[in-house]
């Protein structure tokens, strides 16, 4: 487009000094023209996109909240050998430090960040910040190793100010670590999680849910988008509407017309109980079942719609020719039909595996313990524990997990072979 | 003076005098349900009356979470919140909630000073003043219960004598102390001894011991009704709840005071709203002894002692404060040490 105004001319033709001038100015305008029509989106996805993910990203690693609170107790703990109690200053320097946070009543902060490394200390930091508000400064700076261990004698363990010094760092990788099972022990050394250890057990049967999830799809959905492209125009619209009038439904009334259906008293148990099959309700709500159920229904539409596409735009004279070459037809099926829907199947595969691993409310709600995912232990840590730092790690782990997931199918099947229509 | 200065000045009064009539709106959070209720017919109603402001009165689902994401973006969109006392301890000192000054609040209604007509645990936090006692108990259903009427908490871990799902909120709070209780720790040794690595292990031992006969629910809400469809036989409830399903819908649900573990909420200042002078000024009528002694409704106990005397003879049995010696006082200083490991190690338990 633009290019032509600046492709050389012949040389009888050449421009003027001015006309070049004029082209120049002229396909600047343009491209500003163009720029700022994308300006929005560009901004749009700054905001909606790049901002929130690299806030998390950074929120993972980055926890300043320790140093801001005790800078000073920090600096002077650099001293202490890590073994034994630490001198009788760097008590002193707490004790001060502890009393300033009484008073601006931000010890619960330092008590919540405390007690994540060291369970049971956030009412030690309390209760004793609320001890030190009474003490006197001049007391408190000749005297305050003192006044910290007669507040509570648990200051003077070493285990404790291990916990100081590891919270105590502005960068850290302990949520990685956490989100992996992992923790660092006194020496530094990276190990196996002493209490729970339940991400990673996590991460394995979120991933195994969802593929689960994709191959049931797509043995759904295969056959359905076959149907539905080679059907006669009037019966593939209609069922078309088929497929995609659960797709406009709410996403929740889909669900909970599940919960209707598997509940103990649902309709699935009376019709088995009334025809005989089983004699007491099955257990099908609240759990794994139940949630690879209903996202298999959910899900559905965004297997079929890529497929059918794509199988709508494959010439039946391909399989003609190769049936009247003499090939059975099912073989013709596997080598000449199936290949070239790949690219429609790989499109619907990576859309409901992705979909589903990061999949929240569908499971909240009927998976139960059972059929819990990550992305409900993300919930949790964001809105009940206020581990926003772990959820931020959890996060971020899942979101490298589906990167390197793509990664691998590119090399294995490359992206610019997915099709959605 | 000129006119033309009288003027001005007349205007700057006006505008003095209306500018805080204008921003005289609050915004009031709580659980909804039928406490929420309750509280919008005698905190919230009788207020916009009494005193002509408006009040928005919106729900939430309890948890510091969402204060937390106000204070911190400095967004401040909640002005009174009712919270739980187990989330207050810790709110407060993180500094998410404004102290309110013990001296602002009314006398009761006899004429007895706040400070004494107040039970003492409805103001052991300055972050908050008590709306109610409430409790932790659990139901069962008489229709549906086999093997005789379930009395103590350890007949809710008997799955011989009493079969059938119970039901519990999928936390470890409440399970883990009725767990040690069941197992034969005295009550008040409880969080004595969850304190510890071993009763820890002891109290998800004892629940492992009936872990494929629970159900798990979210909100408090579900309880009756997975008692109602038939999904449990047994539930742990907060006590309104199943009072309301029995007194308003008739259900032939019965509940079981042993080992309650009861607990108040309360009115709590979002810190660094703009709206904080108005909001104590709710939170000093929302307190009196009248709005109080409404919460009887929802069978949840008047936290003055003044209040206590306004109940309903035929109500007083239902009440948290008539079954405060078979119960334990739910401890918030032990679950803001140990609410997060514990809460770990719970959903490790639970995956297992």
């Amino acid at each position: 487009m633009a290019d032509i105004a600046l492709a050389a001319p012949p040389a009888a033709t050449r421009l003027t000094r001015e006309e070049a001038g004029f082209a120049r100015r002229e396909l600047t305008r343009r491209r500003l023209v163009a720029f700022g029509l994308v300006a929005p989106l560009l901004i749009f996805i700054g905001f909606a996109f790049f901002a929130p993910i690299t806030t998390m990203l950074h929120r993972s690693v980055y926890n300043p909240t320790v140093v801001e609170l005790i800078p000073d107790t920090l600096t002077v703990l650099e001293a202490w050998s890590g073994e034994g109690t630490p001198a009788p200053e760097i008590l002193t320097s707490m004790a001060v430090d502890l009393k300033r946070l009484a008073n601006e009543r931000t010890s619960g902060k330092l008590a919540e960040e405390l007690n994540r490394g060291l369970p049971g200390t956030s009412s030690l930091v309390k209760s004793t910040a609320r001890k030190l508000r009474r003490a006197e400064d001049a007391a408190l700076a000749t005297d305050g190793a003192t006044l910290l261990l007669d507040a509570n004698p648990k200051w003077a363990e070493p285990e404790l100010w291990q916990t100081v010094r590891k919270v105590g760092r502005t960068y850290t990788d302990t949520y990685f670590l956490t989100a992996l099972d992992l923790e660092r022990d006194a020496a530094g050394s990276i190990g196996a999680r002493q209490s729970a250890r339940i991400y990673v057990q996590l991460y394995t049967k979120t991933l195994r849910i969802a593929l689960v999830i994709t191959v049931l799809t797509l043995l759904l959905g295969y056959p359905l988008s076959y149907c539905l492209a080679n059907a006669p125009a009037r019966t593939a619209n209609i069922l078309m509407v088929f497929v995609l009038l659960p797709f406009w439904t709410s996403l929740l009334v889909r669900t909970t017309s599940w919960i209707a259906l598997l509940q103990t008293n649902g309709v699935v148990n009376s019709v088995l109980m009334s025809i005989g099959i089983t004699s007491e309700p099955l257990e099908m709500m609240f759990t794994e079942f139940a949630t690879i159920v209903a996202m298999t229904h959910i899900l559905l539409p965004f297997m079929v719609l890529p497929l059918y596409s794509v199988m709508r735009g494959i010439d039946p004279s391909y399989m003609r020719a190769a049936l009247s070459l003499g090939s059975s037809p099912i073989p013709a099926f596997i080598r000449v039909y199936f290949p070239m829907t790949l690219p429609g199947l790989s499109a619907g595969a990576l859309l409901v595996f992705i979909i589903s691993v990061g999949y929240y409310i569908t499971p909240a709600l009927v998976g139960g313990t059972d059929g819990q995912m990550i992305s409900n232990i993300i919930a949790f840590h964001m809105q009940q524990s206020n581990n926003w730092e772990l959820a931020a790690a959890l996060g971020s782990l899942l979101l490298l997990l589906i990167i390197g997931l793509y990664w691998v199918y590119d090399r294995l099947v490359g992206a610019d072979n997915i099709k959605l229509g | 003076m000129t006119l033309r200065s009288a003027l001005i000045g007349s205007a700057a009064l006006l505008a003095m005098a209306a500018g805080p009539v204008v921003a005289q709106e609050l915004t009031a959070v709580s659980f909804g349900g039928a406490y929420g209720a309750a509280q919008k017919k005698h905190m919230i109603d009788p207020y916009i009356e009494a005193t002509g402001n408006k009040v928005l009165f919106e729900d939430y689902s309890g948890g510091i979470a969402e204060i937390k994401a106000q204070v911190e973006a400095n967004n401040i969109q909640w002005d009174v919140v009712d919270i739980e006392v187990i989330d207050l301890e810790r709110a407060c000192s993180e500094g998410l909630l404004e102290v309110i000054p013990r001296d602002i609040l009314p006398p009761g209604d006899d004429g007895t000073p706040a400070e004494e007509d107040f039970f003492p645990e409805a103001l052991a936090n300055e972050c908050g003043v008590g709306v109610i006692f409430w409790a932790i108990i659990y139901a069962y259903n008489t229709e549906t219960i086999g093997g005789g009427p379930p009395s103590t908490i350890a007949d809710f871990f008997d799955t011989e004598t009493f079969p059938g799902k119970r039901a519990l909120r999928k936390r470890p709070q409440v399970n883990l102390e009725w767990a040690l209780i069941a197992d034969g720790v005295a009550p008040d040794e409880v969080y004595d001894v969850l304190s510890t690595d071993e009763g820890q292990a002891r109290a998800f031992a004892k629940l492992d011991t009936v872990k494929d006969d629970l159900v798990w629910f979210d909100s408090w809400s579900q309880a009756p009704q997975l008692l109602n469809d038939g999904g449990a036989v047994m539930v742990q409830s907060a006590n309104g709840r199943i009072f309301g399903a029995i007194k308003d819908d008739g259900r032939p649900f019965e509940m079981v005071w042993d080992s309650n573990v009861f607990d108040l909420d309360v009115w709590a200042i979002v810190k660094g709203t703009p709206n904080k002078d108005l909001a104590l000024d709710f939170i000093k009528f929302a307190t009196n002894t009248k709005p109080l002694s409404g919460m009887q409704d929802v069978a949840y106990g008047p936290t003055r002692r003044s209040g206590a005397a306004l109940v309903d003879p035929a109500v007083t049995n239902d009440l948290p404060t008539a079954h405060i010696d078979k119960g334990i006082k739910a401890d918030g200083i032990f679950w803001a040490d140990f609410g997060e490991s514990l809460g770990e190690k719970f959903n490790e338990w639970l995956l297992q």
